[in-house]
């Protein structure tokens, strides 16, 4: 029986059911009715998920969406109001790595990336760190493994940023996580880095029977790798395979309003109309920009998300609700 | 060692006698100049690796205001007739306190709080050493409290410093690697656990001591240039964070030690043969070092490797743009 998978809180009748993983993956991280509050409001509502070992998945949703809320949420960063987070096996907080959406690298800081990853390694301990020759040969390990040796001894904010983005899943893996999360990793990378980091992440979620959870706007560049999807709209989720959750029905009701999912040269647009302009033509409105997703109403802008909306540099104006009106004939 | 050398044109500049007598009769029997040799070694240890995490958070600014907190704990010593040092490391550590309370480690108001900090305890200094200068009929206090006098410390004062430099050097050494990862990112930090605000606590009580320790070499105003510069030089020289730090204790040794060599011998310089102030000559042996190390140090921070793999014309382009801002 194929797993039904929905968002739609009149539709979910059985829960358990919801969030079913596909069959012969096991459960690494199991999320529950997770809900935050940020500000008084809720951010993130009775969102429930599993992630499988070895797969990749893609945290999709517009900005402001709660995608960085979601996964400090999971990260025991962000406190939740309702629900739980259960991770199998060990416990303890180097089971979950983390590859933040902006490090900010000084170019002229003296941290190699041997230094970043050894950090990685050891950075939460006391005291200076004894060098060993096992501890370089661990660390040389971890780079080759992210395809970035020959980039050991230059400083890592001198990289570029597929390079750092790099370097930085080499230091999260350094505490041989069973859960590694990501946001936006893809933000700011030319095509061809978006997908060899995109490709480096499937494998290594496969070599290391690792789950891995990859936030970003942009669904396209991991759907040849991604086997399941968790969608964030409207401080709601739905999850489960692609064809199951990026469908015109199920986002609809995700979103409250109609969406479209079109299909194009193995390429999916999601097209998200504002409730009160019903149908195409708006111009540059807040109709459908190509790949990107367009937040539905209601400033669902979360306090302490990344602001500047991608979607919005060359209409800022659109980023406000009331905004549109101005542009309506 | 390019900072040695570097002494030599400074000693020829101040005249080609003086290089005949580098070490004055007396130079290493003199009581004073040892504990001030003891003391500059403790300043320069201490304040490497707590300079060089300044620099790397980006909070010179911070240190600096610091050291104005240091001057009204230094000039309140002096009217309260107790020893200078106290002064400083109270009034350091209160500083640290009130910054570390009212948020000095939120990048966005930092500079906005620092700089109001500073601006209220110049003010209070500037009062207390009024008061002293009418109540003790002395004026040597403000100069001593604001530039130094290292050749007046007491023997008590340096075993004090000696051990209050051990406390900031051991704090930073315990707390070494999360202060490491979280200078580089707060954010891949917070991942792994650490607590980033005691650890911040941690990080301003150990700078906190070294500027109370550097006041008493070079005044409470020029505390800073000696926790930053050696740190600002040393970054530019070394390839890892573990290296800056030797660098920086090295750089700072040479400038103090130095300082104090030029100091002692400058009783024989005109105008008054009353020697020259030591802080004169550390910080500017300090900034000179450091303009050396910005004109031929490491370049190759954005040097890197040959890129082993792909050798495309696409990533050949990259790494050239990346060299042209580079070297200028």
């Amino acid at each position: 029986m194929p797993a039904i998978v929905t968002a739609l809180r009149s539709l979910r009748a059985s829960q358990d059911e919801a969030v079913r993983l596909g069959a012969g993956s096991s459960s690494v991280l199991s999320v529950r009715g997770l809900s935050v509050q940020l500000g008084g409001r809720e951010v993130l509502h009775d969102v429930s998920f599993e992630l499988g070992a070895g797969e990749l998945t893609g945290l999709i949703g517009s900005n402001g969406a709660g995608k960085t809320t979601l996964l400090r949420a999971l990260l025991g960063l962000q406190a939740v109001s309702a629900g739980t987070v259960t991770l199998s096996g060990r416990r303890e907080r180097a089971a979950v790595g983390y590859v933040p959406q902006k490090v900010g690298l000084d170019p002229d800081l003296p941290v190699r990336a041997r230094d970043l990853v050894a950090l990685g390694i050891d950075g939460q301990r006391l005291g200076v760190g004894l060098r060993s020759a096992a501890r370089r040969e661990r660390v040389e390990a971890l780079l080759q493994s992210v395809g970035a040796s020959h980039l050991a001894d230059a400083r890592v904010g001198a990289l570029s940023g597929g390079e750092q983005q790099r370097v930085l899943i080499a230091h999260a893996l350094a505490s041989s996580p069973k859960l590694l999360l990501l946001d936006e990793p893809l933000a700011n990378l030319d095509l061809r880095s978006t997908q060899e980091t995109v490709t480096l992440l499937a494998t290594l979620a496969r070599s290391r029977g690792m789950a891995v959870l990859v936030a970003t706007h942009d669904i396209n560049p991991l759907l040849p790798f991604m086997g399941r999807v968790v969608y964030l709209a409207e401080g709601r989720a739905a999850s489960g395979t692609t064809d199951e959750v990026v469908r015109s029905d199920v986002l609809s009701a995700l979103y409250g309003h109609h969406v479209d999912v079109l299909h194009a040269h193995g390429r999916v647009i999601v097209s998200v109309s504002d409730q009160h302009h019903d149908g195409p033509g708006q111009g540059w409105g807040p109709e459908p920009r190509g790949e990107a997703l367009v937040g539905g109403p209601g400033g669902q802008e979360a306090p302490g998300e990344q602001q500047a909306p991608e979607g919005c540099d060359l209409a800022p104006d659109d980023c406000t609700d009331d905004a549109p009106q101005a542009w309506q004939p | 060692m390019n900072a040695t050398a570097l002494s030599v044109p400074v000693v020829g500049l101040a005249g080609a006698s003086v290089l005949h007598s580098i070490f004055a009769p007396g130079f290493f029997t003199t009581g004073p100049v040892t504990a001030a040799l003891v003391i500059g070694a403790v300043v320069a240890l201490v304040s490497a690796p707590a300079g060089v995490l300044t620099v790397m958070r980006s909070q010179s600014f911070a240190g600096h205001a610091f050291s104005e907190v240091t001057a009204t704990g230094g000039s309140a010593a002096y009217l309260a007739g107790v020893a200078p040092l106290l002064g400083y490391v109270v009034g350091s550590l209160v500083g640290a306190g009130a910054m570390g309370g009212l948020g000095v480690q939120r990048a966005r108001n930092r500079d906005l709080v620092a700089g109001i900090v500073l601006g209220a305890t110049l003010g209070l200094t500037a009062l207390l050493l009024y008061l002293t200068t009418v109540s003790h009929s002395t004026t040597g206090a403000a100069v001593t409290v604001l530039f130094g006098s290292l050749f007046s410390v007491s023997s008590g004062d340096w075993l004090a410093a000696v051990a209050l430099g051990g406390a900031a050097l051991g704090v930073v050494t315990v707390t070494w690697r999360p202060l490491l990862l979280s200078s580089v990112s707060p954010e891949l930090a917070a991942a792994r656990g650490v607590r980033l605000r005691l650890l911040e606590s941690a990080y301003l009580a150990s700078v906190a001591l070294s500027v109370a320790l550097a006041a008493m070499t070079v005044g409470a105003i020029l505390s800073t240039a000696l926790l930053i510069g050696p740190a600002a030089a040393a970054l530019r020289l070394a390839k890892s964070p573990g290296r800056a730090c030797a660098w920086a204790a090295v750089i700072g040794l040479v400038a103090v030690w130095t300082g104090i060599v030029l100091a002692y011998d400058s009783y024989d310089w005109p105008p008054a043969h009353q020697g020259w102030p030591v802080s004169f000559f550390v910080v500017f042996l300090v900034l000179a070092i450091y303009v050396v190390a910005q004109l031929f140090g490491r370049a190759g921070s954005r040097r890197r490797p040959g890129t082993g793999q792909g050798g495309t014309a696409l990533s050949g382009v990259g790494s050239l743009r990346r060299r042209g801002p580079g070297r200028g």
